[in-house]
């Protein structure tokens, strides 16, 4: 439905949007991934015409956004929920929204409704709603004319964690009922459980693509975590057998599968305490793949030391 | 807030998986609402709210001044008169209207969500400038309307109402104070800054013109090209409008690029093609 094509913006020589190409389905949530500045935020002005492209192209449903008559009726857009007029009222931002849309007022108490804004809520100025407040209504907006898109930046930021389910229900719903959703994130969890496909951005290129399990797969070989009542005994089972083994903390990390470690403890009939995936996980794999465009690397953090001096 | 639910979102979103929109049935939004949403715009923040409403008191205030003043020295007075005393504060205050439909949109960043609305950007700023003008022409009314009671009541307390308008005046007033808004739009879309558009337009309407008569008195040649150049006198010219041969409409014209459309038209091409963040 969405469809990005050799997308590439460029401010004076910094390359904010890199040759990226990806298409959103219809019916499936995508996942937008990646640190802050990985050009998330330019694609998705290119999708709706705020920000033209250098190169590429970016259409919905086979039109590019400027020719979808009465626009708000088949994308709904969320790019920034601070950009509404601090002084007017979250119900008069939706009535603004319902008169240009061409839709009746009554359309307004419905979303009100379904982003649980109360009468009295909607009645505050903007400039008065907390962060979690001004993305509800930034959903309710988007939702208003019925679309059968959804383009969403950042909407879980602000959210608490009970409204985060919410969204997440929400816009699986959506997705269910055979809308397309493309949703951004920079922080993996919010997305991992409702996104049906991920595509991962840093420095403005996608770096990786797919669903949870072939973003997996992609992570590197298998590694497995293992404890037992005698490390030593299963240890040199394990290396009889053929597979890398070494220490870890109070267990031993092996390069194998599960079933593999499982196996050779059985043979070797060690008792096992604990036996899990030691594969780099989703956040692991987010890092790794983004770690060039990270403004933090994980390494410089340090403790502080016991008299609170710097060492 | 109460506890959230996951409602229906829609209903025409089905189990069918379009990959095309079907946009045949959907038109394409009016000229007319888009006036219309512009229109309330201008008025549902407490900023634009009382912007209108000091036009209108001031409108008010200045006529009932000019009423009170004449009536109590007795002095002569005409219907035109009054307008034009109102005229006088409206030309300061319809700028700033002008200038506050352009760059409210930008210094609140609404306008991601205009543009997302209709990307025709355009439409958008010729239906702002369509508000300008209605709301200049509702003062212009109003201005013409509490003249009218004014000189009734100078008729009533002094015996001698003078209701002489001219047409000259009220075509002057219309075409005056709709530059003067036009100027303040100019401003602001040149400038998408709310502050630097009321400071340079008090220079454009305050300052250019004593600059010009200075230059004007020094340089022989400068004298010569002054009216070409200065858009304020040439404005003022319009309020005897039969008199205005074609040379005086040259000196309008030609200033108007110079000081209107010029910064009108690279502001508007700025906002066209921006990037909207």
């Amino acid at each position: 439905m969405i469809k990005v094509e050799g997308l590439t913006r460029k401010y004076g020589s910094f390359v904010a949007v890199d040759d990226v190409s990806f298409t959103c389905q219809p019916g499936r949530v995508t996942g937008f991934l990646g640190p802050n500045g990985a050009g998330k935020s330019t694609t998705m002005r290119v999708m709706v015409g705020l920000t033209p492209p250098t190169k590429g192209e970016v259409t919905i449903g086979g039109l590019r956004y400027h020719d979808i008559p009465n626009p708000g009726r088949h994308v709904g857009v969320l790019l920034d929920a601070s950009a509404q007029h601090g002084g007017r009222t979250g119900r008069e931002v939706l009535t603004l929204g319902a008169m240009t849309m061409g839709l009746p007022e009554s359309r307004v108490d419905e979303m009100l409704d379904l982003v649980s804004l109360t009468k009295a809520e909607a009645k505050r100025r903007i400039r008065n709603y907390s962060l979690g407040m001004k993305q509800r209504l930034g959903i309710a907006h988007a939702l208003l004319g019925d679309p059968q898109v959804l383009i969403l930046d950042e909407p879980a930021n602000g959210l608490d964690p009970a409204g985060i389910r919410w969204m997440r229900g929400l816009l699986k719903n959506y997705a269910d009922r055979g809308g397309t959703v493309l949703l951004s994130s920079h922080l993996l969890h919010e997305v991992e459980q409702i996104a049906d496909e991920m595509i991962l951005i840093g420095n403005g290129r996608i770096v990786a693509r797919g669903d949870r399990e072939t973003l997996l797969a992609g992570a590197g070989p298998a590694q497995t975590l293992v404890t037992s009542l005698d490390n030593a005994a299963l240890a040199a089972a394990l290396q009889a057998a053929g597979l890398p083994v070494e220490q870890a903390g109070r267990g031993l990390r092996v390069q194998a599968a599960a079933a593999d470690v499982g196996r050779a403890a059985l043979s070797a009939q060690v008792v096992l305490t604990d036996l899990r995936d030691g594969g780099a996980g989703l956040e692991d794999l987010f890092l790794q793949l983004t770690a060039d465009t990270q403004r933090e690397a994980p390494s410089s953090l340090q403790a502080p030391t016991p008299e609170g001096t710097v060492a | 807030m109460t506890s959230p639910s996951t409602g229906s979102v829609s209903g025409s979103v089905t189990g069918t998986s379009p990959i095309v929109l079907d946009v045949t049935d959907t038109a394409p939004i009016p000229f007319g609402r888009l006036v219309g949403v512009e229109l309330r715009k201008a008025r549902d923040t407490r900023a634009s709210f009382w912007l209108l409403a000091i036009i209108g008191i001031v409108v008010v205030l200045a006529e009932a001044i000019a009423l009170i003043v004449t009536t109590v020295n007795d002095d002569k007075i005409q219907f035109g008169d009054f307008t034009a005393v109102a005229a006088f504060l409206t030309s300061v205050l319809l700028p700033v209207l002008g200038i506050m439909l352009v760059t409210t949109e930008w210094t609140q960043r609404s306008a991601m969500v205009t543009f997302t609305l209709e990307s025709r950007r355009s439409r958008v700023i010729l239906a702002k400038l369509a508000v300008g003008v209605i709301l200049t022409l509702a003062t212009i009314v109003l201005a013409t309307a509490i003249g009218a009671i004014c000189t009734a009541l100078y008729g009533l307390f002094n015996g001698h109402a003078d209701w002489h308008y001219g047409w000259d005046g009220f075509f002057g007033f219309i075409i005056g104070q709709n530059l003067a808004m036009l100027t303040g739009f100019a401003l602001a879309a040149l400038l998408l800054n709310t502050a630097a558009a009321i400071v340079i337009f008090f220079i454009y309407t305050y300052v250019l013109p004593g600059l010009i008569a200075l230059g004007a008195h020094y340089m022989d040649w400068f004298d010569k090209l002054a009216p070409w150049i200065d858009f304020s006198s040439a404005q003022g010219e319009l309020y005897e409008l039969s008199d205005m041969t074609g040379k005086e409409w040259g000196h309008l014209v030609v200033s108007g690029i110079i000081w209107l459309v010029v910064p009108l038209v690279i502001g508007l091409r700025r906002i066209l093609r921006a990037e909207v963040k």
